[in-house]
């Protein structure tokens, strides 16, 4: 955990050497997302609702994906961006240092910048939860807490799954933009508004359901019965990162063995 | 015009070889259109009233959208062209016989085109067909689809010239983030692409018709689904060469200006 | 203190084809060519040696050194160093051990060298005392006072070398692997580095294992090589005796007054002449340096003389030939 602080220091350090560009990129990572919620406002102004999801409701879980979103990027770019690590034959550095790959990878980058995107869906986030007549509940809290943790871990997995596919190919990475940038696209929304097969998908397999729809309801005062089932499911959704890791691990044996 | 052929065809077979990036970007898109559509078919099912475009015009709307990304978005940028301004670099071009407006233009339309050229078709093709509602329709008829294919492509030579004015802000700013910000985040939202231009509010529709962003891409694809009948469309073809007019010859202006400063402070 | 025995790589290649039949088929199945990368290689290395391990491009000096570090798993064979297997207890392992990758970096680039010092000790988990002590010698001795509060990418290359090799050595090492330390370095960079390796290797005891494609390095470093083709092992053992092998001739540069008639000496041959200067070749078994130096101040004035063993790169390029490879 030190070390991860220090990498942190390091490379905010790094990023501080371009300040200008550092404050214009994180206005923009503040600004674009804001015209995509301006976008998602501007259809219930229109449209009133959406499958009798209420704009604030919406607005909700739009603040939580992105907020786990921009918490992933800022936190596990090292992942996202691995296979620029692998190209130039920097991760034979990382296996000669007394540390897990793990932590060095976590640490080998971050994007400050994205700290303006988590600004915004802060914002959405106060804005829709002072709005929304949510009767509070400790329980009700927690749930919303590990929903924004849960979305962070699954994001995660997802940048490591790619990460990993890296010891195979380098090539045609970007297909993993369907379950990282597609999958907030698609999560900011409530996973019922789809069609069964996608809202199947996401749940079973890359569980965002359990992010942004069974705790959602609860939350919103949707559903009946014990809320403790609905504080589990983020909890079973941030399990995904789990097979991630074992994948992860299987992909650095296999590329001491082969050292392709 | 026999240089500007060989940089297009030069862009061709540089993409090419980046054959499985390409069918990364085309799942992608596809993934991206789908969930767009489910989200418009989600709010068009409890609809009020009658939106002012139907959810069959928004899905070829999107399709469009989809298979000509590079086509309209600003973010598909040269980072070359970037790094030649900001590191001085810009005197080999200076160099080169021939004009540097009509050759970085030149530059970025090919770059553009071939890879639209990868991508467009494997989306149409498959977009059309998909199981309904979410097929693409062919247009109501020929005269449409020649206008709707004149006016993409005056929607293409509009958004080159409109990048251009993001290079040349360029050798002001010496960083193409700022720049870049307002480009990318203004011409999209205008240009139709976060939402169609029809389902924005009335005054910010005003907004957006007299800003040129919405002529590259919201115009052509209406023109294709018929929401935009045709000799509204001539006029819109008539609007966009006025344009495309104005601001190539403004870029051209501004770009001659940035260089003799850099040439009279000796790069 | 590092034992090889039958080390043996071999790595599946798929073959790259161009045209887009030949790509569309590559979708479905890859041909794959084997390549023997080492061939059962064995040697082992005593505690405070510096060995050159030699070879052409691709004759698996990188594969071997990755081995060694731990990197990469060996289909057959054993090698231990200090006790551990290198791939097994890898994060034990390396503690003991520091790799430079001339070719590539090891700071971060954006921040002054202190910086990255700082990062790797915690990476390291180096004792603060220990660390304070390890950083100042070799800050003092590679000369980095002026560089460590500059950022890395501000830096010359020789700059940039001699903060690696520092950088490599931050948690004491027993072992130092260096791969093509000097690329790319100029002349005094050179020398400043192989200063500092002979030193450490002198005063602290530190084992240096280093791979180059430039002799002097060599020459001036390491009393025993080990020259590796085509995966195989081709020669072991010392620098001279090598040298003695192949190296049986000497030169003779001989700088004169100006002199048009050709110079004649017995047991020489003429490697080039002009009026003012020729250079000779002979083997001393059979002529003596001596008689040739007479013989040529009997024929011109002679100005400067000097004479050299034969180049060890010549010896190289013999053993090539001789091995065809």
């Amino acid at each position: 955990m030190r070390l991860y602080y220090k990498y942190l220091l390091i490379l905010f350090k790094s990023q501080m050497q371009y300040r200008t560009s550092f404050w214009l990129l994180s206005v923009g990572q503040f600004f674009i997302p804001l015209t995509i919620f301006a976008g998602l406002y501007l259809l219930f102004e229109r449209f009133g609702q959406i499958k009798g999801w209420q704009f604030f409701e919406v607005a909700l879980c739009f603040a939580i994906i992105h907020m786990a979103f921009s918490l992933s990027e800022c936190f596990a770019r090292g992942f996202d961006q691995f296979s620029s690590l692998v190209i130039k034959g920097e991760f034979d550095r990382l296996l000669v240092r007394p540390r897990s790959t793990f932590v060095q990878v976590l640490g080998s980058k971050f994007e400050f910048i994205k700290f303006g995107r988590l600004l915004q869906s802060i914002i959405v986030l106060v804005w829709a939860l002072s709005n929304l007549p949510i009767e509070w509940t400790s329980i009700k809290a927690i749930t919303l807490m590990l929903m924004i943790v849960s979305g962070v871990l699954i994001f995660t997995g997802i940048y490591m799954l790619a990460a990993t596919m890296c010891f195979w190919t380098v090539q045609g990475l970007e297909v993993a933009n369907i379950f990282t940038d597609g999958g907030r696209e698609m999560a900011q929304y409530p996973l019922n508004i789809y069609q069964k097969w996608v809202a199947r998908f996401f749940t079973y397999v890359i569980p965002f359901g359990t992010v942004n729809y069974l705790p959602l309801m609860y939350i919103l005062g949707k559903t009946q019965g014990n809320g403790i089932i609905y504080l589990l499911t983020p909890i079973a959704g941030g399990l995904f990162i789990l097979p991630c890791f074992l994948f992860w691990q299987f992909g650095v044996r296999h590329y001491r063995s082969t050292g392709s | 015009m026999k240089v500007y052929g060989s940089v297009l065809k030069l862009r061709l077979s540089m993409g090419m070889q980046y054959r499985a990036a390409a069918l990364a970007g085309v799942a992608t898109q596809f993934f991206w259109g789908f969930i767009t559509i489910m989200v418009f078919e989600a709010f068009y099912e409890y609809a009020v009233q009658t939106p002012p475009i139907s959810l069959r015009e928004i899905i070829s709307y999107i399709w469009l959208q989809q298979a000509f990304l590079v086509f309209i978005t600003m973010w598909f940028r040269d980072n070359e062209l970037f790094e030649l301004i900001t590191s001085g670099n810009i005197a080999y071009e200076l160099c080169r016989p021939c004009e540097l407006y009509g050759f970085w233009y030149a530059k970025l339309l090919a770059q553009r085109l071939s890879s639209a050229i990868l991508r467009c078709f494997p989306i149409l093709f498959v977009s059309f067909l998909l199981p309904k509602p979410y097929n693409m329709t062919l247009p109501p008829s020929l005269t449409t689809f020649l206008l709707f294919l004149s006016a993409l492509l005056l929607g293409l030579f509009l958004l080159v010239a409109i990048s251009m004015f993001l290079y040349i802000s360029v050798f002001i700013t010496m960083s193409p983030a700022g720049s870049l910000l307002v480009f990318s985040i203004l011409g999209e939202f205008f240009a139709g692409l976060i939402i169609p231009v029809p389902l924005m509010p009335t005054w910010l529709q005003k907004i957006a018709n007299v800003l040129p962003f919405r002529w590259t891409a919201d115009f052509p694809f209406r023109v294709y689904s018929g929401h935009i009948p045709q000799n509204e469309a001539m006029i819109g073809i008539l609007i966009q060469l006025g344009y495309l007019l104005v601001l190539v010859l403004l870029g051209r202006f501004a770009l001659n200006r940035v260089i003799r400063k850099v040439v009279v402070q000796g790069g | 203190m590092i034992q090889l025995e039958g080390i043996s790589k071999s790595y599946k290649i798929a073959k790259r084809s161009t045209g887009l039949r030949q790509a569309a088929k590559s979708l479905f199945y890859r041909e794959h060519t084997i390549i023997d990368a080492l061939k059962d290689i064995s040697f082992s290395i005593k505690p405070g040696e510096i060995v050159g391990y030699i070879g052409p491009n691709g004759a698996g000096k990188s594969t071997t050194i990755k081995i060694m570090s731990g990197i990469l798993v060996p289909d057959t064979g054993s090698c231990t160093i200090m006790g551990y297997t290198p791939w097994k207890d890898r994060i034990q392992y390396v503690k003991n051990i520091g790799v430079v990758f001339g070719q590539r970096s090891q700071l971060w680039w954006d921040v002054p060298v202190m910086d990255s010092f700082e990062l790797l000790k915690d990476i390291y988990k180096v004792p603060l005392q220990e660390y304070k002590a390890t950083i100042d010698l070799l800050i003092e001795t590679l000369e980095l006072q002026e560089i460590v509060q500059s950022p890395v990418r501000q830096l010359s290359l020789g700059q940039r070398m001699r903060s690696e090799i520092a950088a490599s050595l931050i948690h004491n090492p027993k072992i130092l692997f260096l791969d093509e330390p000097t690329i790319g370095l100029d002349a005094v960079s050179k020398i400043a580095v192989r200063q500092f390796i002979k030193t450490i290797n002198k005063e602290k005891g530190v084992t240096v294992i280093l791979t180059t494609h430039d002799m002097n390095d060599i020459e001036s470093l390491a009393d025993r090589v080990i020259l590796i083709g085509k995966g195989s092992l081709l020669y072991d053992g010392h620098l001279e005796k090598l040298r003695k092998r192949f190296g049986t001739h000497k030169t003779i540069t001989a700088d004169y007054g100006k002199n048009t008639i050709p110079i004649q000496i017995p047991g020489t041959s003429i490697l080039s002449w002009s009026p003012e200067r020729v250079i000779l070749s002979f083997d001393p078994d059979q002529t003596k340096t001596s008689e040739v130096i007479t013989h040529l101040s009997d024929q011109v004035k002679l100005l400067d003389v000097t004479v050299e063993s034969q180049p060890i790169e010549d010896i190289i390029v013999q053993l090539y030939k001789e091995y065809k490879i």
